[in-house]
């Protein structure tokens, strides 16, 4: 008895040091705008940053479950709602930037981008795909659900390839970094296909 | 190393300048790679002097020129246009320079010469983002004749009162201020008179992104993104963007060189 609620507690300390360290590229983000750290063109420097550090989560988060089968472990899985959240966290600063900094709350400038800019329209679309995902993230919600639950969360995948769709439409010709997020990407997405055809097989 | 002997220009802005270090530390100059810090980071590797300048193609006086030489024939001023890159962010830049127009009507091209085309040094050793295959090197632009001679037209030299920094395409460097930013070819050591249209590098790169013309318009929007508006670099953080301006805003003297010309389709 006495050792599993000690391993409870290990676990709450664990989140704790996860969940501060999920904080620090946002810290760090924040300390160089306070600092003039962000160089010629600032609201560049913000973009990207925080779309970086949301596909990064998003792909983290997808890593939960191959994590879970691939060690039969189940510490993982415990950590893939944090993870999904700081997702929708940094999705959340991105378009922020966007929209305040970018675009100036300007609805009629946004109007005029929006048909004019295929990345953006992606970005979007992806982004109110992620907001049923975050609402939906409770255990109570998870409970509620049952079954659906796991199918709405699925869309995380279509989520996370569209991001990096984004990525490469608003790279113009380097496309290093976006095809490193896809190659990952690809190998997550591989790992569930086949771990999945084996247990269909069983 | 500060220019002396230069004049002020009619053609000059009168609007705040982008800050020094951001003019050259933030450029694009793959020759030294695709980050806007590598060409400030690896730029040194470059030797600029002494530097020849090869005419060649329908003209008079083809040949392999010493700059110095050139830049004796020539008298320099300082002209501070806006510099509008395709990727929607602008700079205000004191360049320094003489007028190609000039240069164009020493060689005394002939009557076949209907475009100028342009060639960056090809040397991966002094450049070393020539080592990946992104575009196809050496870097190639071009002007149609008249689009040359406008008096817009500037071969620069320097910046901000001094010779140019060679991330920013020292030691001669073509300015069009009306066009987008990558139209204006860095450390040239090539200029062709030619009778066809020059095959350009971003038009070759991709055709439907990147047209021969190239001129700033807000109503032509990339493929992949708006170019109605741009943000001002070394504004503030809340500064909202600027709305772009047909032709950069220099229509008054560029206007007429496309004039029945559908926009649209020659972009």
């Amino acid at each position: 008895m006495l050792r599993k609620k000690a391993s409870k507690q290990q676990i709450r300390l664990l989140k704790t040091i996860v969940f501060n360290t999920c904080l620090i590229p946002f810290l760090l983000i924040i300390w160089d705008g306070f600092n003039d750290l962000l160089g010629a063109d600032p609201i560049k420097t913000l973009h990207v940053r925080t779309g970086d550090w949301a596909l990064r989560f998003l792909l983290i988060t997808l890593l939960m479950s191959p994590l879970q089968r691939a060690f039969n472990v189940s510490l993982p899985i415990r950590f893939r709602r944090m993870f999904g959240l700081f997702a929708f966290f940094y999705a959340s600063l991105h378009l922020a930037v966007w929209l305040v900094l970018d675009q100036s709350l300007r609805v009629d400038h946004m109007l005029e981008d929006i048909p004019e800019s295929p990345y953006i329209m992606l970005g979007l679309l992806a982004y109110l795909m992620l907001i049923p995902l975050a609402i939906t993230s409770t255990k109570g919600m998870m409970r509620r659900l049952g079954k659906r639950w796991v199918e709405l969360h699925r869309s995380l995948y279509l989520i996370a390839v569209m991001g990096v769709v984004h990525f490469f439409w608003l790279t113009k010709l380097d496309d290093t970094e976006p095809f490193i997020y896809a190659v990952l990407l690809a190998v997550l997405l591989l790992f569930r296909y086949l771990t999945n055809k084996k247990i269909n097989k069983l | 190393n500060k220019i002396e002997n230069y004049v002020t220009s009619q053609f000059s802005l009168k609007e705040k300048l982008t800050p020094y270090e951001y003019v050259t530390g933030y450029n694009n100059f793959y020759e030294f790679g695709t980050a806007k810090s590598d060409p400030a980071l690896r730029a040194h590797l470059l030797k600029t002097k002494p530097w020849s300048l090869t005419i060649e193609g329908e003209v008079a006086k083809p040949g392999v020129y010493n700059l110095e030489d050139i830049l004796k024939q020539q008298q320099l001023e300082e002209r501070i246009y806006r510099l509008r890159c395709v990727e929607a962010w602008s700079m205000v830049v004191p360049w320094i320079g003489f007028s190609l127009a000039e240069l164009i009507r020493q060689m005394e091209p002939t009557s076949k010469a209907k475009y100028v085309e342009f060639t960056t040094l090809y040397d991966p050793k002094q450049m070393p983002g020539q080592k990946s295959r992104i575009l196809k090197w050496p870097y190639v632009e071009g002007l149609r004749m008249d689009e040359a001679m406008n008096p817009l037209s500037l071969m620069a030299t320097g910046l901000y009162g001094e010779e140019m920094p060679n991330q920013n395409g020292a030691p001669l460097r073509l300015i069009v201020p009306w066009k987008y930013g990558f139209k204006s070819i860095k450390s040239i050591v090539k200029i062709k008179f030619t009778e066809q249209m020059p095959k350009t590098s971003w038009n070759e790169s991709a055709k439907h992104e990147y047209g021969f013309y190239a001129n700033v318009n807000p109503d032509v929007p990339h493929p992949r993104w708006s170019q109605r508006r741009e943000r001002v670099i070394g504004a503030s953080l809340f500064t909202p963007k600027r709305d772009t301006e047909l032709f950069n805003g220099y229509g008054e003297h560029v206007a007429y060189l496309y004039k029945g010309m559908n926009l649209r389709q020659f972009f």
